[in-house]
């Protein structure tokens, strides 16, 4: 099988993300609103999922907490980038404590922080939680991200509390989300394939025979899981800009939200970046497109009313049925590369000779 | 704080604690036989609530026949969830399991949003005579506290005598640590592995329609947070062991009550204190009370 070489290879992917970043301006503009927005969830969801799949994929080890950092992610971007009257005129059960009352920042250091402080929390997280492993990390994992979720709920002079933050400039484009995930899928595509990520991938086959070779487990996943909350909060801080209304409601940025990008992961196949990009496209483009299921419809002069709810729970038969039957979901462990499309059509070709 | 108050809040404590026993006795049961956090459990527990209320709503039928019913239904949904879901993935990784469990507990969660609407319902189909309270001296009592307290002592004991006087149980405790050799002994492990399922699931339906009647609000998510926090108090014990089961119920369920009666303004904190718990036991000592399983070998 012909290998592609590395230029060919780069002059494709470059023409690649140039053709993307055109559909996507051409998509933006003559569609409007809506699937403007749709499209723009679809890279938020996108560094979401990639970010997640890196730790429970790549490295092996499986988390329940990522929507704790992508709640800390979007509490600080948005505690940052929102208008001081506003804050003030939000925050009436407490004021909000100094300095976050006289801070207003541009979108881009907001995004920034929001990411380094979710890196802490994954560091603050994942060293004790590291000690444990399989489900007893999930449930620790979990734990953490429900303590979190509930601190947010009660701090009311730092997040407001129950109620919530409102009128968050609605700052997250199209161009906002891609180039986040452009970048994501960069660091974290280079981080699975260098010696780090093979590192990985052999404590993710058999720990203890990677730990025989002289690999620091320890601090491998926990390098990844820093990095996973990392772009986590990016993803966060994206979002908070793209709903402008946060709340921490279990089914805002709770367990909820983490289930989401488990579905769009499983679905594209744990441990593929790629495979999880497509998770969160076909995620999110279902997710709007089964509105239809929810909405009355006239079918052929029979009025059908809408089942609320009825869209989450085709996702969930398509998350048990890809558990069931092709547990590797679209992509496996694969990547969709120029070699995986060029092996995938000259195997085509070679059935039919 | 006042004597009074103090053991109104170990009644208290001690009724959450039950509860979460009951269904922390389902998640050690299967933990303990396939390694298998079983995330759907809690709402399994939440379709044996409805089924009860809806015996009533719609068949109306009386409210004692309709708990039956909705209790022998949530054991016939664990048959079903364990059939359907854990049985094909038995020999798979184990991280498989614990996804489709998790899957599973999203799709009982969405199909109730479906079936019986997103809304929250109140749970009034119980006769009004366990709201009578009865007054010693300043403890207040509800009678509905007497009959949840008897309830899950007389389910405990009898969950004790299946495992540890009848056949049966000894062959639940037998798979639980060699399924092969448990095999060869005689015993049908498919048999066993759903009847397990089928009695895990069968008591947290009754924790769950007494949970609904002490605070008596029905919706498709109430029985995850309960759920979670059984399988904490499961871990607190000592996960596979049925006695730590019940001691980290009571454990968990009493510190909830008295931690926030000694310090009324950490009461937001209240659903905090689990995972606190269970994140320094899994620091320290993550076996538990009752040391079950020691460190994995290789």
């Amino acid at each position: 099988m012909k290998r592609i070489s590395f230029k060919l290879n780069f002059v494709l992917t470059t023409l690649f993300v140039i053709g993307t970043g055109f559909f996507l301006l051409w998509v933006s503009n003559s569609f409007g609103g809506y699937w403007d927005r749709i499209i723009t969830l679809m890279g938020i969801y996108g560094i979401m999922a990639v970010s997640y799949t890196l730790v429970n994929g790549v490295t092996g080890i499986f988390s329940l907490g990522h929507a704790g950092f992508i709640a800390i992610g979007a509490y600080t971007a948005a505690l940052l980038t929102l208008p001081i009257q506003q804050k003030a005129m939000s925050f009436f059960i407490e004021p909000l404590i100094w300095p976050l009352n006289s801070i207003q920042m541009g979108f881009l250091p907001a995004t920034i922080i929001g990411g380094l402080v979710a890196a802490f929390a994954a560091f603050l997280v994942g060293y004790p939680s590291l000690r444990v492993t399989g489900d007893y990390f999930a449930i620790a994992t979990f734990g953490f991200a429900e303590i979190i979720r509930i601190v947010i709920q009660n701090s009311y002079n730092i997040t407001n509390g129950s109620l919530g933050l409102k009128s968050i400039p609605p700052y997250t484009t199209i161009w906002w989300a891609w180039g986040w995930l452009l970048v994501t899928v960069i660091v974290i595509g280079s981080l699975k394939f260098s010696s780090y990520g093979r590192a990985l991938r052999a404590m993710s086959e058999d720990t203890v025979a990677a730990r025989a070779m002289g690999i620091d487990v320890f601090k491998h996943q926990l390098i990844s899981f820093v990095v996973s909350g990392f772009f986590a909060g990016i993803g966060g801080a994206l979002y908070a800009h793209w709903l402008t209304t946060i709340d921490p409601r279990p089914t805002s940025l709770g367990i909820m939200l983490t289930f989401f990008v488990l579905i769009m992961i499983v679905i594209g196949g744990l441990g593929s970046i790629s495979g999880a990009v497509l998770g969160a496209i076909f995620f999110a483009f279902f997710a709007q497109w089964l509105r239809i299921v929810e909405s009355p419809m006239n079918f052929f002069g029979i009025n059908i009313p809408g089942i609320p709810g009825m869209s989450m729970l085709i996702f969930a038969i398509i998350f048990i049925l890809i558990m069931l039957f092709r547990r590797k979901g679209i992509m496996g462990k694969d990547e969709l590369s120029w070699q995986y499309i060029y092996n995938y059509f000259s195997k085509k070709a070679g059935d039919q000779d | 704080m006042s004597s009074s108050n103090l053991i109104q809040d170990i009644i208290n404590g001690l009724l959450l604690g039950g509860l979460y026993a009951l269904i922390a006795i389902g998640y050690t049961m299967v933990y303990g036989i396939l390694r298998l956090i079983n995330f759907a459990h809690g709402d399994i527990l939440m379709w044996g609530v409805y089924f009860a209320l809806y015996a009533v709503v719609a068949l109306s039928m009386p409210w004692w026949i309709a708990f039956v019913i909705g209790i022998a239904l949530a054991g016939l949904l664990g048959f079903t969830v364990e059939k359907v879901a854990y049985k094909p993935l038995r020999s798979a990784p184990r991280i498989s399991s614990l996804i489709t469990a998790i899957g599973m507990s999203f799709f009982l969660e969405s199909l109730a949003v479906v079936v019986w609407g997103g809304i929250p319902k109140s749970f009034n189909i119980y006769p009004k005579f366990f709201n009578r309270t009865l007054i010693f001296g300043h403890v207040r009592i509800q009678m509905l506290t007497f009959f949840i307290l008897g309830v899950t002592f007389i389910l405990l004991l009898a969950v004790l005598w299946l495992l540890y006087r009848t056949n049966t149980g000894t062959a639940m405790r037998a798979i639980a640590t060699d399924i092969p050799t448990t095999s060869l002994m005689g015993a049908n492990v498919n048999n066993i592995i759903s009847l397990t399922f089928i009695i895990g699931s069968m008591l947290a339906a009754t924790s769950g329609i007494m949970w609904a009647m002490r605070y008596p609000q029905v919706q498709p998510y109430m029985g995850f947070v309960p759920g979670m926090k059984a399988f904490i108090a499961a871990v607190i014990g000592g996960i596979g062991s049925v006695p730590g089961a019940l001691v980290g119920g009571f454990l968990l369920g009493m510190t909830e009550i008295i931690v926030v009666g000694l310090f009324p303004n950490l009461a937001g904190y209240r659903d905090a204190f689990a995972y606190v718990i269970l994140i320094v036991l899994l620091m320290f000592r993550p076996t538990g009370i009752f040391r079950v399983y020691s460190e994995q070998k290789v």
